[in-house]
């Protein structure tokens, strides 16, 4: 593989990773509130928290360049510490794992709902605390759906592009993840080298999906 | 002995339940048909359904009391409980299973005169520790359940039985290893079954549910009537 391509492929791959160890810790969290608790506001919550498989990723990435850019008060106060956020490698990281986040609440959800809450009540009585019933119950009976969650995570945040590219740019060798690679090479005629980039982005894509789909197919734990 | 108050009522659903009893017990039965609230009640002691209103006091500690906003979870209760189907968690293997409520010490021995050695030769699972909860009888999964919650030394052990008693054999019959629990744990017991004949064998006191009341209680005898001796 080319210099430059085999660079391209290792920078959108670390970025996905970082991605998704950002979001699915807290798309845990978030699919535990769903699933376990009720308040109020919670269908509002459910709908803000899926919009942004639904918002065109663009204005997704105008969004966050709004909360996070130079002249946001969260952007201002990054920069005065020395580390700028937009048109870095951590908008790239931010970019992606906003983008799977919703994703892997979805994914996650749906193995919490699977676990029988009977499990939790029994491990209640024999003295765990919520903590404990969680890490020791709940997670390890969803564990599946979580690797799964994790897994198209990291997918979705391989591909991702409209948010990217509003936020971090495409800078070669800064901010230039697969997808906006393409793009350029496809703007700028460069057929041969989209071309490779391509064929990388489908292997890493069909790799993802393939884990993900061995993973939800296994048999079950109960 | 452990005193048993509780003075509660609960509504689930258009279903209504209202019970009251008082008493100082080695084995409480509660006996009644399908949907008479006899599973509803360990859930209220238990911890693992809020009643809408009342108190649950089992030896000198108060679990529950709406009166006072007072509230134990259940992992502050140290009531053991046990479900129909006993409930294992099915991605443990049956040590790991009958330890998780152990206390660190208990937890790591089994030689010989430890509480883990003691409590799986009372209900003779000694042999199935190293087993997945999936290759277990119905009977098996029940004394493990039923150990599991002992090794977590409740004050009181409360104990759902199914309706499958039809033709179980022996070892499969869970009465003999509760006669034993009584016998050589002292751990009080309230036993849900639909077995009147098990009640009069081991229960010192009887209540009969139905329809979420309370209709009679007191020795085995005189709730059950003669049929069960």
């Amino acid at each position: 593989m080319e210099q430059a391509t085999l660079g391209i492929a290792v920078f959108t791959t670390v970025m996905g990773v970082l991605a998704t160890l950002l979001a699915l810790p807290a798309g845990i969290a978030a699919a535990w509130v769903l699933a376990r608790r009720t308040f109020p506001g919670k269908a509002v919550a459910e709908t803000l928290l899926a919009m942004p498989l639904v918002l065109p990723p663009v204005a997704t990435g105008f969004l966050l360049l709004q909360l996070l850019g130079r002249n946001s008060f969260v952007g201002r106060a990054f920069d005065s510490l020395g580390v700028p956020i937009v048109f870095t490698w951590k908008a790239v990281v931010i970019a992606m794992a906003v983008m799977s986040f919703p994703l892997i609440v979805l994914t996650v959800r749906a193995g919490l709902e699977q676990v029988d809450r009977r499990y939790e009540q029994v491990a209640a009585t024999l003295g765990a605390g919520p903590w404990r019933v969680f890490l020791t119950i709940t997670l390890p009976l969803a564990a599946r759906s979580v690797v799964a969650a994790a897994i198209l995570g990291f997918a979705r945040a391989l591909g991702e592009f409209g948010a990217t590219i509003v936020i971090a740019g495409g800078i070669p060798g800064q901010t230039q993840t697969l997808a906006v690679a393409i793009f350029n090479l496809t703007e700028a005629g460069r057929d041969a080298e989209a071309n490779r980039l391509l064929l990388v982005s489908l292997a890493l894509a069909f790799a993802a999906m393939l884990v993900a789909n061995v993973v939800q197919r296994r048999r079950p734990i109960a | 002995m452990i005193t048993i108050a509780f003075d509660v009522s609960l509504d689930q659903g258009g279903f209504r339940l209202e019970l009251a009893d008082e008493a100082q017990v080695e084995v409480m039965g509660l006996f009644g048909p399908s949907g008479s609230g006899k599973t509803s009640l360990l859930e209220v002691i238990a911890g693992l359904r809020r009643p809408s209103r009342g108190r649950v006091v089992v030896g000198d500690e108060t679990l529950v009391d709406t009166g006072q906003r007072l509230d134990r979870p259940p992992h502050q209760r140290r009531v053991g409980y046990v479900p129909q189907d006993g409930a294992l968690f099915p991605h443990l293997d049956v040590r790991r299973n009958v330890i998780y409520g152990a206390s660190r010490s208990d937890s790591h021995l089994q030689s010989p005169g430890s509480r883990l050695d003691h409590i799986t030769a009372t209900l003779d699972i000694a042999q199935l520790m190293g087993r997945h909860v999936r290759e277990l009888s119905g009977g098996e999964r029940q004394r493990v359940a039923i150990a599991r919650a002992l090794m977590s030394s409740p004050r009181i052990l409360l104990l759902d039985e199914p309706l499958t008693g039809v033709d179980r054999n022996r070892r499969e019959r869970i009465l003999p290893y509760l006669l034993r629990i009584r016998r050589d744990l002292h751990v009080p017991l309230v036993y849900v079954t639909h077995d009147a004949r098990e009640l009069a064998e081991i229960a010192d006191r009887v209540l009969r549910l139905e329809d979420g009341r309370l209709v009679a209680a007191g020795s085995a005898p005189s709730v059950l009537g003669p049929q069960s001796a």
